[in-house]
């Protein structure tokens, strides 16, 4: 089954954006920091979820911070062997990231829950009570 | 020694299979790392997002087919609002020697990165021969 038709599109409107404005100027993304690891972010009523696929991390190398309304994620990402080892094939990636994702709400830093299981890391980040909107009756 | 490199985003590679999937489904490549020591052949390979129920591993005429699904039922409820990554299952198959002992292969996953252990066939483990 494919994710969703909704997930479908939005992924290949993006993409097709991105070959638009495509250059090689600093090979850098949307949002600051480094564009490693990759994010899909995804809304839960008032609050935002933000999944990134990080195999084989160690719990302890991640650094996620969260300040206002961004969230900062940063790590060491490694993939060594034994030295009596000779290696075939190396695709596996491994090296240090940065990352930033600015979120269009305020985020409750209090409440921020991050979960990192079968190589996914998600972030759970539940908007601010002073961030939601405030319904006024009329008197 | 590795470690001093800033990681650039490698992108999910789609799986071309020769033979075509009877439901609509996405099916990427996973990096693979594989390794050889005295005896055995290690391949290492990322599944990230894939619980070790949803692993099949199948060994059928030399030819190690690996295949990881991931479980959409996860991401319901969640709209998508940005995207930089496809979702998918992962496939990938290798065609092996027959220096491998086809009884002796172990599977191991941990933080969605999956490592079979393929040990070598007796003949094929170098011996080291005294002179006398």
């Amino acid at each position: 089954m494919l994710l969703s038709d909704a997930f479908e599109s939005l992924f290949n409107f993006q993409k097709a954006l991105d070959s638009f404005r495509a250059s090689n100027w600093l090979d850098s993304s949307l949002s600051s920091g480094g564009p490693y690891p990759p994010v899909n972010v995804f809304r839960k009523g008032d609050d935002f979820v933000v999944l990134m696929e990080l195999p084989g991390m160690n719990k302890a190398d991640l650094d996620i911070r969260v300040k206002g309304k961004t969230i900062h994620i940063a790590g060491t990402k490694s993939a060594d062997y034994a030295a009596t080892a000779s290696v075939h094939r190396r695709e596996r990636l491994a090296g240090r990231f940065d990352r930033a994702v600015t979120v269009p709400v305020e985020i409750d830093a209090e409440k921020v829950n991050a979960e990192y299981s079968n190589g996914m890391l998600a972030l759970f980040l539940p908007r601010a009570e002073r961030d939601k909107p405030r319904l006024i009756k009329v008197a | 020694m590795t470690t001093a490199q800033e990681l650039a985003v490698q992108p999910k590679k789609e799986l071309a299979s020769k033979d075509e999937k009877t439901v609509p489904a996405r099916y990427f490549v996973p990096s693979t790392d594989i390794y050889e020591t005295e005896d055995a052949l290690t391949l290492v390979m990322e599944i990230p997002g894939v619980e070790k129920q949803d692993i099949s591993v199948n060994l059928e005429n030399d030819v190690l087919q690996v295949e990881a699904k991931i479980d959409f039922a996860k991401y319901e409820g969640l709209e998508p609002v940005y995207a930089e990554y496809n979702v998918g299952h992962f496939a990938r198959s290798f065609a092996l020697s027959n220096k491998i002992d086809q009884n002796g292969i172990s599977a191991d996953l941990k933080d969605g990165v999956l490592t079979l252990t393929l040990k070598k066939a007796k003949q094929a483990v170098a011996r080291r021969i005294a002179v006398g």
